[in-house]
């Protein structure tokens, strides 16, 4: 079970013909996968697809009972390889990732997948991080689409259209040969909405069936002369194939409207907000009844000419609302009309930003200032609300110097805090460190309090990423990944080249037991008794089998021990990588395992202790040191309740699941004796109890004489 | 065409990753859909999941006339600012910044936010005050805002046991912006099946804490500790010096002050303590507006540098009874649990000698190896187990120091550093006032243990320094203070290098 649970949600997975779905983006495109007979998913967990991920592996029985192959793909390039299965056979496969990052991974497989061509409908679902909320480069897929001729679907953020295209995409992989990208952006992964649903359909081919009849034909090689054939193929056949396609399923929308001199065309994802847009300047309706007309494009690639051209036909003006950059399509736009000798004039990037995210206001103000000059009194004549999207003034602009940022960061109790404050130490003994991050909950370190780390090259690319230094004199450079990057790809890309290559690096790989960014998905080194799949293949053992010499584990709750092994790996001299394995299972996930036991066991009258920290506002004079070398949510500030001092106090909420970091770093930062561990205890035994009343009583009348002696002196 | 036809409902949750927000959109979405409205919802929680800010987006629309028209509604997936018809803010701040962001205006959007405060990193990291002001957040909102409904629903949902989604749930309901009685919402809450008790009583905590307009929503505000009744005879004593020899304003602070110094010695070193100020007060003509700043100044951070943090005063705060009530309290222990504190102390060579009397401690301290070798002995993290008999008996012995405490090594160290400092002021009470009230509050600056404390008294000390070269200059009294500002804001010392190297010094 990942981080979030689908259990519930799965059952509609089985709604039949005519019943409507409710709920979440992601479990629509579960469903029009089943509806659309496919045979095999694959895929790696990522913002914001991590919950189809999860989806798929809660929804194991359905899947069994279909006969789909499900497989949790160690990485994407691996995901992008498993298409393979529709080379050589009518089965239809879908996979999914986070792009462009995930592309970027997959695109050694995905250039030869295109180049053979497929004859089974291969998909690839696609998260699109981009815009708020995205943890990676600004970048568009839309490129990988042309390079490699991948068909790029984009669908309006409707979830009947959305199903729709899920299930033409597979029609169109079939008819033009090719592999098809479905791309869906981070809210419309996560939208709410509904569609009707049609009968889950069990693959007419699976997997195993293929498997026993194999077959192969030369052509779908990746070799020479073949690869001069495939290209050919692509322009002259698989091209026109997907064009015609598209147009003959109308795939892509027109939906006309009064002022038929004017028109916007709009990738698929942007329809939703230019029709606000619209209304909001009195020219729709909230049914997306426009008088301006629409072209609505749910295959941004390839374009189909003869629709763009009469969608053009007399009109003076387009405007093109087509997110991130460069801007492809409109380029397309102004070669297509221009070859069709076309006096409509293109406007986009001119009117609307050339990046970033393409925000409700910003198309607001890119729709009116397109209709300003081209409208012809169009505003002006139509009824529209009073449309204000100004910066704040006054009272709320003053708000700008006092709300503070909120960046995301570590979770309570996370076991990688303790370990980035022992690195915190070391650099105080030591003096600035070259330090190589990478992605992952680690990557967070970056953010304050603990503000280290000079680069993130990609995931499981840390110890890569500082191998130009690895000859260097002096102190090394201190390198991270986490288990999930080291699986994904650093075992080879990080620790196996720096053994290749004699580097001098230190390696931590941080081992929390799930990809714990993604959602806590199972990986190879998470430990048996969590979950059936987990197969506990050892870092260590791995790393050995490298040829890595020198490797120690540490519990990275034990701060002192890991900053004595940082400094022994900082030290040691020896020819290749020194590893350090830095252990603690993922706080979100303990938690999620370790409550209802002890729940459990305070519910049935048996014995249990649960720990928890706390500041002695008495004795914290409000520096606040601590919070700088931990940054734990619950560790936090108020009021000093001193009459006299004025700064805050640190103070430990009630979120504290006793980790136990707070005391650890007070004692190996020197700190201050604030802290302290309360152990409360449920369903006392008999021996507890004794002790406690004896306690009670000796300890009680010494405070009592105490507080006598203080009331004497007491002002 | 472009007729009048429904408008969509707009409502942004605004929330940190963890608070639950996703619930509550849950919660509504089940609550439209039930109540014949058509309802999208999303979100955008990828990295800001963890403990980051996040905003959740609904609209509804009347599924009558949708279904007059046979067609879907086409709904937004973010807000567009100044279209936002309802925010929900899980927390001050996040309210703050919606506000920023242009989600709230003041023909349209009614505000319901919690007050109370979950600070941001660099409010907490600061080296002293880092708070926002939440003050002037909650004035922005109420004038932002059409209406706006907020109260502290942190408290209501920890005195009820729930989480606060379920208070902003019931606070919701009384607003009466949304077209549902209380019984769909509560309806809602059974359906989903969360802690479905717990999340009723948060419920109802909201939607009953929503129509108290006279909720306080200031922060909690310091009270002073009160007098002892009867008071002793010495003490009456210093409460009768305290009244002739201060003026009316400043009398409370100076009688906590003595109260401080009584509690951390005895009352002849809350005698002490008004010698010193007494010594001070005269030089102190009431400054510009009458207020005594400087004696009141003095008078705060005088008690706090007499009653420095030293070992025996450490272990007699952590043996107190109300300590041990206090934690009782914040661990949330029912009466009669058993709630056992373990103490993480780090005790140096330094806290050693500071113990003993001044010539031993100055003996051993001025030789390395005896020093080193000490130090290694005892510099370990140690913890102490307050709660059993063993680590209480040894606290104790420690706050026994106490009786000792004016032979120590540290005693006269800090006497002598009062005393010099105390000189400071007196020194420019007369020509420059406003400098004086500066260099009493450089005592702001020495504080904490071990390095923290060393980190202070360097930056007091440069500071120090710095003003004797200052005290010629214009606005001498603002330069000490951004000098004081500077030395909180990094560990390292580069603001106050920056500050000083703009002052020329």
């Amino acid at each position: 079970m990942a981080e979030r649970s689908f259990a519930k949600e799965v059952r509609s997975l089985r709604l039949g013909e005519g019943e409507v779905f409710r709920g979440e983006g992601i479990l629509a495109v579960t469903k029009a996968l089943l509806q659309s007979g496919v045979a095999y998913i694959g895929g790696y967990q990522g913002a914001p697809i991590s919950h189809l991920m999860d989806v798929f592996a809660d929804a194991g029985e359905i899947l069994d009972e279909l006969g789909v192959r499900f497989q949790a793909s160690s990485s994407e390039a691996t995901a992008a390889a498993m298409l393979a299965a529709s080379i050589n056979y009518p089965l239809r496969g879908a996979v999914t990732w986070k792009s462009t990052v995930g592309t970027n991974v997959a695109s050694d497989a995905l250039a030869n997948l295109a180049s053979a061509g497929v004859q089974g409908g291969a998909l690839i679902i696609l998260g699109e991080d981009y815009g708020e909320g995205a943890s990676i480069m600004q970048e568009r897929t839309h490129a990988f689409a042309m390079k490699s001729q991948i068909w790029l679907l984009d669908p309006r953020p409707d979830l009947s259209v959305i199903t729709r295209m899920v299930e033409h995409g597979f029609g169109l992989s079939e008819h033009s040969n090719t592999p098809v990208m479905l791309e869906l952006r981070i809210r419309a992964c996560h939208v709410h909405g509904r569609f009707v649903a049609k009968d889950n359909v069990p693959p007419p081919l699976a997997a195993k069936a293929a498997l026993a009849q194999p077959s192969r034909s030369e052509d779908k090689i990746v070799l020479p002369p073949h690869t001069y054939r495939q290209e050919q193929d692509k322009v002259e056949r698989r091209w026109p194939a997907a064009v015609s396609y598209v147009e003959q399923h109308g795939l892509n929308e027109i939906f006309d409207g009064e002022e038929g001199d004017l028109g916007i065309i709009m990738q698929g994802g942007m329809y939703n907000f230019v029709v606000r847009a619209l209304e909001l300047l009195g020219l729709s309706d909230s049914f997306g009844t426009s008088r301006v007309p629409l072209y609505v494009l749910n295959v941004t690639y390839p374009l189909v000419d003869a629709e763009i051209e009469r969608f053009c036909t007399d009109k003076r003006a387009v405007l093109m609302v087509e997110e991130g950059q460069p801007d492809h399509i409109e380029q397309a736009l102004n070669q297509i009309l221009k070859r069709a000798g076309s006096r409509t004039e293109i406007e986009g990037k001119g009117f609307l930003p050339k990046a970033g995210e393409y925000t409700g206001a910003v198309i607001l103000e890119g729709v009116r200032a397109f209709l300003a000059r081209h409208g012809e009194g169009l505003l002006e004549a139509s009824p529209g609300q009073s449309v204000t999207s100004d910066a704040p003034t006054g009272e709320a602009a003053r708000l700008e110097s006092i709300v503070p940022p909120r960046p995301p960061g570590l979770c309570t109790g996370c076991p990688e805090r303790p370990f980035f404050t022992a690195v915190k130490l070391l650099e105080k003994e030591v003096g600035p460190i070259h330090i190589s991050s990478d992605i992952g909950c680690h990557t967070f370190a970056t953010l304050p309090p603990f503000n280290m780390g000079s680069s993130v090259l990609g995931y499981g690319l840390g110890a890569a990423a500082a191998s130009a230094f690895g000859a260097s004199e002096g102190r090394p450079p201190l390198t991270i990944m986490g288990d999930g990057g080291f699986w994904h790809n650093g075992l080879t890309s990080g620790i196996t080249n720096a053994v290749f290559n004699d580097d001098d690096s230190v390696v931590v790989v941080i081992d929390n037991n799930y990809s714990a960014a993604t959602g806590g998905q199972y990986i190879p080194s998470s430990k048996p008794g969590m979950a059936e799949q987990a197969k506990r293949y050892s870092i260590q053992d791995a790393v050995h089998g490298v040829g890595v010499e020198w490797v120690r584990t540490v519990s990275t709750y034990d701060i002192e021990a890991s900053l004595g092994t940082l400094r022994e790996a900082m030290n040691t001299r020896l020819k290749g990588p020194r590893v350090i394995v830095a252990e603690g299972e993922c706080q979100l996930n303990r938690q999620r395992r370790v409550q209802p036991l002890i729940a459990a066991m305070v519910s049935d009258g048996r014995r249990a202790v649960k720990e928890r920290f706390g500041v002695d506002s008495d004795t914290c004079t409000g520096d606040h040191a601590c919070v700088r070398l931990s940054g734990c949510p619950s560790l936090t500030i108020k009021p000093n309740p001193d009459p006299l001092r004025e700064h805050p106090v640190a103070f430990v909420d009630n979120t504290c699941v006793g980790c136990g970091v707070c005391g650890s770093v007070a004692h190996a930062a020197a700190l201050c004796p604030s802290f302290y561990r309360a152990e409360v205890i449920f369903n006392p035994n008999l021996l507890d109890r004794l002790l406690g009343s004896v306690r009670r009583a000796l300890i009680g009348s010494m405070q009592r004489r105490a507080d006598r002696k203080r009331l004497a002196r007491a002002v | 065409m472009a007729e009048q036809t429904p408008a969509a409902l707009s409502i942004v949750i605004s929330a940190m990753g963890g608070q639950g927000g996703g619930v509550l959109s849950r919660w509504i979405v089940d609550i439209a859909e039930q109540g014949g409205y058509l309802a999208q919802a999303t979100s955008v929680p990828g990295v800001a999941q963890r403990t980051g800010a996040t905003i959740y987006y609904i609209e509804l629309f009347p599924r009558a006339a949708a279904e007059a028209i046979g067609r879907d509604p086409v709904l937004a997936l973010m807000p567009i600012p100044g279209h936002v018809d309802l925010l929900i803010a899980a927390e001050l701040v996040e309210a703050g910044r919606a506000v920023l962001r242009g989600l709230v205006s003041a023909d349209r959007t009614t505000v319901i936010a919690s007050s109370h405060r979950e600070y941001a990193v660099v409010e907490k990291a600061a080296l002293g005050d880092g708070m926002a002001d939440s003050g002037a957040i909650l004035e922005a909102l109420q004038s932002a805002a059409r209406q706006c409904l907020t109260f502290d629903m942190a408290s209501r949902a920890a005195s009820t046991g729930s989480v606060i989604s379920s208070v902003l749930l019931g606070a919701l309901a009384s607003s009466g912006r949304l077209p549902f009685e209380r019984a769909e919402f509560e309806a809602a809450i059974e359906r989903s099946g969360l802690a479905t008790e717990r999340s009723l009583a948060g419920f109802a905590a909201g939607f009953a804490g929503a129509v108290d307009e006279s909720e306080e929503v200031a922060a909690s505000l310091r009270s002073s500790s009160v007098s002892p009744s009867p008071l002793s005879e010495p003490a009456k004593a210093l409460h009768e010096r305290v009244q002739e020899t201060f003026p009316q304003v400043v009398r409370p602070l100076v009688i906590e002050g003595a109260r401080r110094a009584a509690d951390y010695q005895d009352l002849r070193y809350a005698g002490a303590y008004l010698d010193r100020l007494g010594k001070l007060h005269k030089l102190d003509g009431g400054g510009a507006d009458g207020s005594y700043r400087l004696t009141s100044e003095t008078a705060r951070h005088l008690a706090l540098w007499m009653s420095y943090e030293d070992a025996a005063r450490v272990a007699d705060l952590k043996t107190r009874s109300e300590r041990f009530e206090r934690m009782r309290q914040e661990v949330a222990a029912e009466p009669g649990q058993l709630v056992y504190a373990v103490e993480f102390m780090h005790p140096s060579v330094q806290e050693f000698t500071d113990a003993l009397p001044a010539p031993i401690g100055r003996f051993i301290m001025t030789r390395e190896y005896l020093r080193a070798g000490i130090d290694k002995l005892i510099n370990h993290g140690r913890r102490v187990p307050t709660g059993k008999l063993r680590g209480f008996v040894l606290l104790r012995c420690i706050a026994s120091l106490r009786r000792v405490r004016r032979s120590s090594y540290r005693y006269a160290r800090e006497m002598r550093l009062i005393d010099r400092w105390l000189a400071n002021i007196a020194d420019v009470a007369v020509s420059d006032y406003e400098l004086a009230v500066e260099i009493a509050r450089c005592q702001r600056l020495i504080k904490g243990y071990g390095e923290t404390h060393a980190r202070g008294m360097r930056n007091f000390n440069t500071i120090m320094e710095a003003r004797t070269e200052l005290q010629t200059r214009d606005d001498a009294a603002g330069a000490v203070r951004r000098l004081g500002e500077a030395a909180l804001v990094d560990e390292s010392g580069d603001a106050l290098r920056a500050a000083l190297a703009a002052l020329a010094l």
